[in-house]
Order: C-alpha cells, then structure tokens, then sequence
C-alpha cells in the first residue's frame, strides 16, 4: 500500500512535470510579452503549438539516417528522466536516489549529444554551427554546474537533491556567501543552458545569432514537437532545481497526505510563477551577447563556482 | 596446476605461437592461424585470472623459475591486483585477437605483424606477473620492443619511421628511470624481489626520489603530460587492431606499474606524491582532450583522448593516495575502485574506438576527418557500436564511462576530511578540471562522429564504404555490450574489485551486489547513489513511450524530402561543417591559451582577384618548450662528446686510467 | 552583540565585497567597471556600518560616512567626468585574457583564505574570515592594477584595494578613528594627484596607456 502510494505520488510527478513545461513557457513569453507592452499570446499558446505539431506529418530530409529519427524521443526521454526526479511538490520520490545532481547533469548532457548530432545529421552547415557552438557552450556550463554541485555537496554532504533541500531548511544553515556564490553561478548556467537571452535568444531564427534552433533547423511535425517539449522541459527541470535547492520551504515528505500534497504543489506553482516572472524581466532588460562573449560569461560562471567550493571554508561549520 | 603456472603456460604457449608466426608468417593460413591461437590463448588467461580475482581465497600463488639473475630466479606471482589487470589485458588481446582476424587480411605485410602481436601480448603479461625487479624490467623492455616493432610495421611512411624513432628514444628513456627506481629501492644489497623490497624500511628521501623516477619512467608510458608527446605518433602508426591494445591495454600495463610500486612496494610516500599525482593527472585530461579536440587525423585524435583518460586514472590515484595516507581506509577505497573501474572502462571503450576506425580505415583509406562523411548509411553496424563507445567515453549515463567517472566524483567530494589544507582548497579544483575534461570530451566526440559518420559523404572513398567484415564487426559489437554492461551493473564491477582494493589500501568499499534494486551507493544512501540499470530502463521505456503514443494517437505520417537548410538552394556535400569548423570555437577560447593558436584571415577587398587567406598559427607548447630543447641539448652534448672518437691510444688509456683511479676514489670516500 | 544572524550578515557583506571584486577583474567597459566600483563602496558602507552596528562603534559610522560620500558618490562621479572629458576610449586593454585574470583571481582568494585561516587559528570566527575576505580583496585590488593598462582602471583598481584596507580596518576592533580618518584622506589626496597626472599624461601622449609611459622611458635609455 505504502508502495503504491510512493509510486502514485512519482507518477503524478512525471506527469505533472509534463504537464506544466509548456504552461511555463507560455507563461515567461506572456510575461515577456506584457513587458514589452505587448499583448502576446495566451499562456496556453505553446500547447497548441505542440498539438498542432504533433499531427503534422514529419518531413524529413533524404539523406538523414536513423539517429535522426530515433534522437527526438531519446533527447525527450533524457529530460524527462532527469525531471521526473527533482523534488518540485514532494521529497523522497521512490525513484529519486536513481539519479543524484550528478548524474541529473550527466543525462542533460546526454541529451545534448544526441541533440548535437542529429543538428549535424543532415550534414547542412546550420546544423553543424549550431552544434559546434551548443558544445562549446556546454564545455564551460558542465563543469561549471558540477563545481556548483560540488560547493552544495561539499557544504550539504550529500549529493541526492531530497538531501540537499532538506538541509537547506536546517536554521543552522544561515546565510552563506559561498551559497550566494553559487546561487548566481547556478543562475548563469541556467540561462546559458536553456538558450535564453543573452545567451541565444529563444523566439529568433537568425541564422547568426542561434544556437539552439539551429540544430534543430531540419526538424519538423511530431519530431520538432519532441524537442520543443524537451526544451521546455529543461528550462522547468532547471528552475524547478534552483527553488528545490535554494526556495526548499514547503516540500513535503514521502508520507505526508494529499492536503499536504495540495499545499506542497501550491507553494511550488508560486514559486514557478516568480521564478519564471524574474526570468522574463532579466530577459527583457538584457540584450544578446556576440557568441564569443559567450565563454567570457560562462567563464565567469566557472570561476563563481570554483570560487563558491572555496569561500565554503569561510563560512561557519557546525 | 596454481593459476600462476597455467598463466605461464599461457605465456609459452604464446611464445611459441611467436615462433610458428615467424616461420609461417608468408603463408596464407598464417593470419588466421595466429590470430586464432593468441584468440584461444587469451581467452584461457583471461578466465585464469578472472577465477583467481573472484575466488574467496585469494591466497597469491607465487612461482619461481631458474631464469634471469643466477642468484635470485626469476619470481612470478598472482595477488588480486595482478589478477585484476590480466584480466584487462587478456581481454583486450583476446578483442584485438578476435578484430584481427578480420582486420589482418587486409595487412598488405603480415610477416611484419604477426611475429610481434603474440610478442607485445607475452610482453604485457610477464610484467604484470613478475614479482621481482629483474623480471620486471626485462619484461618491460620486451614489451616496448614488440610495440615498437608493431609500430615501424608500415615502416615506408616517413610520419612512422619518425614516430618509431621517438617512441624507442621515450621508451629507452622510460626504462632507464625505472631502473634507477629499481634499484634505490632494492638498496645496496641488491635485494631485487618484490618481496625483499615490500619488507624494507625506506628512508622519505629514497621515497621521494623513487616517486619522482616512477612517474617519469612509468608515468612516459602511460602518458601523462609533459612526457606524453610520443603516444598520440605511435600509437596510431600502428596497424588498428595493435593501436586499440597499446591505448587500451599497454597503457593500463603502465599504471599497473605505478600502483605496484606506489600502493604496493614503497610503503607509504609523503602526502605531497598525492598532490603532485592530483595535479598532474587534472592537467593530463584535459591537455589532452583539447589536442584531441583540434586533431583532424581520427586515429591520432582516439591517441590524445587516451591520454585524457589516463589522466582521470591518475586522479583517483593520487586521491587514493591522499586517502591512504590521511588513513581513511572507505574513501581511499572509493577512489582507488574509481580509477581501477576507469581502467577497465577504457580498455573497453578505447579499444572499440580504434576497432571501428580501423574498419573505417580499411573500407574508405582515410584517417582524416575531413575526408570521411556519411558512413552511417554505408556501415550502420560499425557506425552503431562506434556511437555507443563515443557516448561512454564521453562519460555520459547509462554507459560505462559515466559511472567510473562519477565514482570518482564521490571520491573528491570525500576531501573536506583531509588534514592538509592543500589537498582540501585544491581537490574541487582538480574535480573541475576533470568536469571540463568530460565536458570536452563530449564535444570532440560529436565532432568524431558527426563529422565521420554523419552528414553526406565527401570524397569517393567515403562515399564507396562498405560494412566491415564479421570478425571486426564481432568483435565491436560485444564491447558495445560490455560498455553498456558495465556501465547499467557498475555493482557487480565495484565488488569484483573489493580485494584488489582491500590488498592496496587495506579497506574496501561497502558491497553493493546487496543493495536493493542493484543500485550503487558508495557510503550512504542519503549521500549519493546511481542506478544505472534504471536509468537505462527510465530512458528506453520513456523513449518508447512517448513514440508509441505519438505514432498512435497522433500522427505517424513521414514524408521524405530535400535538405530544408533555412530554404537556401543547391547544398552540396562541400559545404557542410568540416572538423576544423567545428573545433573552432573551442580553439578560440582554449586554444589561445594552451596552444598560442593564432587566426589570420586576409580578405581581400571586393573586386580584388586575389584569393582570400586563411592562416592558423599553432603550436604544441609541450613539444617546442620541451622536447626540443631536451632533444638540442643532447644533441649538442653528443656533439661535444664525439671529439673522444678521435684520441690516440694514450689518450684512451689514460680515460681508462682516470676513470678507474676515480671510482677508487670514490670507493675509498663513500665508506 | 552576537547572535548567528548578525555573524551571518556581516559575513554576507564581506564575500559579497569579494565577489564584487570578482566582477571587477570581468569588466571590460570603463563606465560599468566605475559603477561596479561604486557598487563595491556600497557595500563596503553597509559593511563598515554593519560593524559599527553589532561592535557597537559609532565612530566606525563616521568611516561609514567617509566611505559613502567619497568613495560611492564623489570619486565614481569625478571619474566619469573625467573620462568624458578626456574622451578616453571606453574598453580596457588587458594584459592577459579575462579568463586567465579571474583564475589568477580565484587562486589569490584560496591563497589568502588558506593563509589567513591558517595563522589566526585563535581569534574571533568574525574577525578571522573579515580578515580573509579582507585580504582577497586587497590582493584582488593589487591584481586589477596589475592587468590593467588603462591608467583609470589602475586607479580603481587602487581604489579598491583600500576599501580591502578599510574592510580589515573595520572588522579589527578597536582601530582608533584618527587612523581611519587619515587613510581616508591620504586616500583623496593620492586620488587628486592621480588625477593631475592623468590629464598630464594625456596632453603629453594623447592617450592614458601607460605603456605610453614606458615607451619614454625606453627612449630615454637608448
């Protein structure tokens, strides 16, 4: 009984995080939108999109392999694992020692080598900038994201995400500057690894300027919704990760009740909606970098991180 | 029969298949004949030392043979470190064996090769069964002079013959070192067996010293930076199925090396060895992932990724080190796992690489990357198991080099508990250095790949491929699956190793075959686990989930159509992203630093008729900053030293004489 | 007073005083390295006042004071002027690649917390890790002067190693006022005469490169 209990609450874990990806993104370009002093378009726009998409007939170049076909759902499975086990309403799911902050990271990278090479399956040199300049980029966020981690394990002992938003509720953690450290680290990557602005711009298909749809350029119908959705996935997955590990307040347990589960889920929701509100007002007020300032930024990234391993020492041990 | 004795069987009875070799080697049954005898005969030292590493007791057969130096004999024995790295070797010989088969007939000089294939295997074994410093040695030198051999095998191209040249010159180098190591820590006695040396009580200052010659001697054979410039020229220059034993497995042979005399022979070496293994092994991966990011030539490119690799071995080396040292048995466990897991987890992989490069060099003639395209469609096998072993080696989940990797991950979060302020500010900052090495590895992968079997065929010979051979194509596919293997049950590898780990630095990690639902869990539950097998499950059933759904309730039309590419007209195959465009970016931002690379591009103005330049300055700081200047100052010292070729007969005789009054001297001064 | 929140603050303030130097050492644009700078000052007020706040020091207000009105509204303020005025050339030339100076950055701060951690193991936790912060960014001052070519960005670079001055000042109780008031002065001074000789240098060489300066000096050897 427990166990069906524990798996239920997973299920609607995988279900919800899928659910609520694409309600995100509309929501952060409604935001963007308002902004702007636009009116945009409704917060459910990206569901149709994808509906849309989905029962469209794939068109796919003559000369693209298997590894074209087979890498949406791979690209998409990636994410989802690695969604399906950041706590967002509950602690403790029954799967979530299956994969630590490592390993979250390791399966993102997955998705990015798949991503990467079905940009240059083809053989078009859009695809291949694209996934020449995603690899770079992710050359400095990676290791970035794992000193990130390592700052967090090294202070939390542990690198399980249920741990960490645990100990971040302890009083005894306090304000630490090498969590400030990291938390703008984190930040950083965040942005460059979902390709928002300044480091790609989501909404533009200028050739120069993008990353991600470049890749993505031969793509179309159920296989471009596959991405899309796991792009949207991402940007969740890293926002949900950031209010887990520094926003852990009013996650529940492995064996609270469903009212618990309510007010887990509606404090998550309104962590969501600042979240991605800050998103949308930093992506406003900042303007796109040339791609060779790219690594500069990411570098700074870096060295936040390695810096947020070292001023740990500084900070007050118990 | 001991396991020890069978083991030495095998080695005569490769021996003795070196000697049919060289008698048959013209006929045309000679290249199936011998690659199946080293096939059969690795095969059975493998399973010999898999059962000596698994069985309960473990209790290190020792032999001694009437060989070698008169007083001593030449000593041979099997604890579970010997075990474990027979284990890899064999298994390597035995895929390279099995490879070969396939790959030999298209050797356009057999005789050259097949003597010194069971040679190098012979070589590798004896040193890892030796148990005295004079076997060990001259198995050592065995071993180079049939690699060396196998590298001048194509000996017409000039790039060989100057690879050859430098690699014996290294090697020479490398051995020499080890028998000054050698001999310090046999003392002036001349105690020369391992045992002798492990009961000695070492002053700190011949510790020290014996650190520093082993990782010149052993550490030039495995390749760590700065020693490492002749392992991305020969091991290339050798035939495929030879360059896949000398990165995954020769390499390996080398570590052993360090670890038997590190972990093993000279007790415990002060913490700073630690340190010196740590920054090293993190500069190691990744200089050489970025080499192998800007290298064009395929082959060379696997040869500067194996150097990454032995830099992340090195790392959960000198963390066990530490470890040992500060006398946290768990965690020196942990990392010292780590890197035997890394270990096996190259040989696998690294050796698979060279496999389908060599089936891309035999179908299609080319090593350049810019030269090959669009062999997915032409071989889909070797092309699959290719991608397989490029997304383990870019350490990503559920394949193998992920879960090694991230072993030692958990290792370098284990260092706050150190008493060295040193290790503890500076062993994140290696674990960052390693999380970049991976990083880029994963980019000069996509490049591997996406360039060579991605994309549309660029020149004829790309274009006109054809799939390899079934003994190649066997081969590949069961690394594949041992890739996938090892890296979904990474428990059963872990616990496989707990007595070499429990021989090395007394402890063991916790057993991880009892864990629910076969997960890992290095120390606590509540600390970190992987489960690799789910992951594997998660992905596949998420993945065909979500395709079945789709294709189901929404639409599975598929329509075939010209390249899209933005609308833009008339693509051709010359126009797709080439290697060196893709590194480019990478070599903007690291290059300028780590390799001085210079862009020039001189546009001329519109209407100009000359041609637009492009000009790219690089240089190999390791090689120019140091070789040269080393290779420069012997040469000038030979120079100099060449003038004795021409003295009379006194002259000769009063050197002698001088000579000998000096060493009298110094015998007279010394005691 | 001493409560885990007040220690928490003080230490926030401190790091970030770090981390503000960090984003110094990424600048490449002359006004956002001066607003960075004065972003820097701020903090090194909040902290100073912070100080005097839970140290129960008034006269660490009056530095507060001193550090707010010079370093955070006068000195940025004359700098900007001073570059448009000048019409310097708004990027900074390097010596070496950002990335190299951050990295040559985060080794001084491992370096002094390893150091001052390592010799202080008796004090007060509060003044210990003051003290560490204290001289990263001191350090981390030296090293802007050092990479930098542009002579404005040296003098911020200046600039900021005595706000690590200040900050050490600060969190050592009991450092009598006179002293603070004097640094702070001498600190005017120093700017003012930097100041002259910039717009010296300009006339003479029409640019503010120090390299500029060199070059004469190499001409005057020959």
């Amino acid at each position: 009984m427990v166990l069906i209990h524990h798996l239920l609450v997973q299920i609607v874990q995988m279900a919800l995080v899928v659910a609520l990806a694409p309600l995100l993104t509309g929501f952060v370009r409604k935001v963007k939108a308002r902004l702007l002093r636009r009116r945009g378009a409704s917060v459910l726009q990206p569901y149709r999109d994808l509906t849309r998409l989905l029962r469209k007939e794939a068109v796919v170049a003559e000369n693209a392999s298997w590894l074209f076909r087979v890498a949406p759902y791979l690209i998409f499975a990636a994410t989802w694992v690695a969604a399906a086990v950041i706590p967002t309403f509950a602690t403790g799911l029954i799967f979530s020692w299956t994969v630590d902050l490592i390993a979250i990271i390791g399966l993102l990278g997955s998705a990015r080598f798949f991503l990467a090479l079905a940009g240059m399956d083809v053989g078009t040199s859009f695809g291949g900038i694209g996934a020449s300049r995603e690899m770079l980029i992710a050359t400095l966020a990676e290791p970035a994201m794992l000193l990130i981690i390592f700052s967090l394990a090294l202070i939390a002992g542990s690198t399980q995400l249920s741990t960490i938003a645990a100990f971040m509720t302890y009083p005894q953690v306090g304000l630490r500057v090498s969590l400030a450290v990291a938390l703008i680290a984190i930040i950083m990557v965040a942005i460059a690894e979902n390709a928002r602005i300044p480091i790609d711009n989501p909404a533009t298909h200028l050739e120069l300027t993008m990353v991600h749809e470049a890749m993505v350029l031969e793509y179309s119908g159920r296989h471009l919704a596959m991405i899309e959705l796991a792009a949207m996935l991402k940007l969740l997955l890293y926002l949900s990760m950031i209010v887990c590990i520094f926003v852990p307040w009013n996650l529940k347990g492995p064996d609270a009740g469903y009212a618990a589960y309510f007010t887990g889920f509606a404090s998550y929701l309104v962590k969501l909606i600042v979240g991605g509100a800050m998103l949308a007002l930093f992506e406003t007020a900042t303007a796109k970098m040339r791609v060779f300032r790219v690594p500069q930024f990411l570098g700074a990234a870096l060295m936040l991180g390695l810096l947020a391993t070292l001023l740990r020492f500084v900070s007050r041990s118990f | 029969m001991t396991s020890v004795a069978l083991m030495l069987s095998c080695v005569a009875a490769l021996l003795a298949t070196v000697v049919l070799a060289a008698f048959i080697a013209r006929s045309r049954l000679a290249t199936p004949a011998i690659y199946s005898l080293s096939l059969g005969i690795s095969a059975i030292a493998f399973s010999t030392g898999l059962v000596q590493l698994s069985s309960p007791a473990a209790d290190s057969p020792a032999l001694v043979l009437p060989f070698g130096l008169p007083w001593l004999g030449a000593h041979f024995r099997l604890d579970p470190l010997a075990a474990f790295f027979l284990v890899v070797v064999n298994l390597g010989g035995a895929f390279a064996s099995l490879y070969g088969l396939g790959y030999g007939r298209h050797e356009h000089a057999p005789h050259r090769v097949l003597p010194f294939f069971p040679a190098f295997l012979v070589g590798m074994n004896l040193v890892i069964l030796s148990d005295d410093a004079f076997t060990f040695l001259l198995s050592w030198e065995f071993m180079s002079l049939a690699s060396w051999a196998l590298v001048m095998a194509h000996h017409r191209d000039a790039g060989n013959r100057r690879a050859g040249y430098i690699y014996i010159v290294m090697a020479s180098f490398g051995t020499l070192a080890l028998l000054l190591a050698f001999g310090l820590l046999a003392g002036p006695d001349g105690a020369y067996g391992f045992a002798a040396m492990r009961a000695a009580q070492h002053t700190p200052f011949t510790t020290g010293l014996v650190f520093v010659l082993l990782m010149l001697g052993a550490g030039s054979k495995a390749g760590l930076v700065p020693l490492h410039v002749w392992l991305p020229l020969a091991h290339p220059a050798a035939p495929s199925h030879v360059s896949a034993l000398m990165s995954g497995v020769m390499t390996k042979v080398a570590v052993y090396g360090v670890i038997r005399v590190l972990f093993d022979l000279v007790g415990t070496p002060a913490w700073w060895s630690s340190l010196v293994v740590l920054l090293i092994g993190g500069g190691t991966a990744v200089l050489g992932i970025l080499h192998a990011l800007m290298e064009r030539d395929l082959k060379r490119m696997l040869a500067y990724s194996t150097i990454e690799n032995i830099g992340v071995v090195f790392v959960g080396l000198g963390l066990a080190l530490a470890f040992k040292d500060a006398g946290m048995e768990l965690a020196a466990a942990l990392a010292m796992t780590a890197a035997l897991f890394q270990v096996l987890n190259h040989s696998f992989f690294k050796s698979l690489l060279f496999f389908g490069a060599g089936a891309v060099l035999t179908q299609t003639g080319e090593r350049d990357l810019e030269k090959l395209g669009g062999l997915i469609h032409r071989m889909p096998v070797t092309a699959f198991a290719f991608l397989v072993a490029c997304v383990a080696i870019s350490a990503l989940p559920p394949f193998n080099g992920f879960a090694s990797e991230w072993l030692v991950f958990q290792a370098i979060l284990q260092s706050p508990d150190l008493p060295q302020w040193a290790l503890t500010i500076l062993v994140p900052a290696v674990g960052g250095l390693l999380a970049l090495s991976a990083a880029v590895a994963a980019a000069c992968f996509v490049r591997a790949f996406g360039i060579a079997f991605l994309g549309q065929p660029i020149t004829e010979a790309s274009a006109g491929a054809s799939e390899a051979d079934r003994f190649s194509l066997a081969a590949m596919a069961i690394l594949a699956a041992l890739c996938l293997l090892a890296g979904i049950l990474p428990g059963i590898v872990i616990d496989a190793l707990s007595p070499v780990t429990k021989l090395l630095v007394g402890g063991r990690m916790p057993v991880q075959t009892d864990v629910p639902w076969l997960s890992i869990v290095p120390v606590a539950e509540s600390r970190s686990s992987y489960n690799g097998l789910l992951v594997f499950l998660f992905i596949g059933f998420s993945a065909w989930l979500s395709a079945t759904v789709i294709h189901r309730f929404a639409s599975r039309a598929l329509r075939r159509a010209p390249v899209w590419d933005c609308g833009f007209p008339g693509i051709d195959a010359t126009m797709q992203y080439t290697a060196g465009s893709f590194a480019q970016p990478a070599r903007r931002v690291f290059g300028t630093l780590v390799f001085r690379a210079r862009e020039r591009v001189d546009m001329p103005p519109p209407g100009a008729l000359i041609p637009a330049r492009f000009e790219l300055e690089f240089h190999d700081l390791v090689w120019e900053g140091l070789c040269l200047p080393v290779a420069g100052a012997v040469g000038f010292v030979a120079e100099k030293l060449n003038h004795l070729q021409f003295l009379t007969i006194r002259r000769y005789l009063s050197l002698v004489f001088l000579a000998l009054v000096l060493l009298l001297l110094v015998l007279a001064l010394w005691s | 007073m001493q409560g885990p929140v007040y220690f928490d603050i003080a230490h926030m303030l401190a790091g970030g005083l770090v981390l503000v130097s960090m984003m110094m050492l990424y600048q490449d644009r002359l006004y956002a390295l001066l607003n960075v700078f004065a972003l820097h000052s701020l903090l090194l007020t909040l902290s100073v006042a912070w100080q005097a706040f839970i140290q129960g020091a008034p006269h660490l207000y009056v530095t507060a004071a001193i550090a707010l009105i010079f370093k955070v509204v006068v000195i940025p303020v004359a700098l900007h002027h001073m570059i448009r005025k000048l019409g310097i050339h708004r990027e900074i030339e390097t010596v070496v690649g950002i990335g190299a100076t951050m990295l040559a950055g985060i080794g001084l701060v491992a370096l002094s917390i390893v150091v001052m951690l390592r010799v202080t193991p008796e004090a007060d936790p509060l003044t210990r890790e003051d003290l560490a912060f204290a001289l990263s960014v001191l350090l981390l001052g030296l090293l802007i002067m050092v990479t930098r070519r542009n002579a404005v960005s040296q003098v911020v670079g200046f600039m900021s190693l005595e706000n690590g001055l200040v900050l050490a000042a600060a969190g050592a109780k009991g450092m009598p006022l006179v002293v603070e008031i004097s640094v702070a002065f001498s600190i005017l001074i120093a700017f003012i005469v930097i100041g002259v000789f910039l717009f010296r240098i300009r006339e003479r060489f029409d640019t503010v490169d120090v390299r500029a300066l060199d070059d004469v000096r190499g001409r005057r050897r020959k």
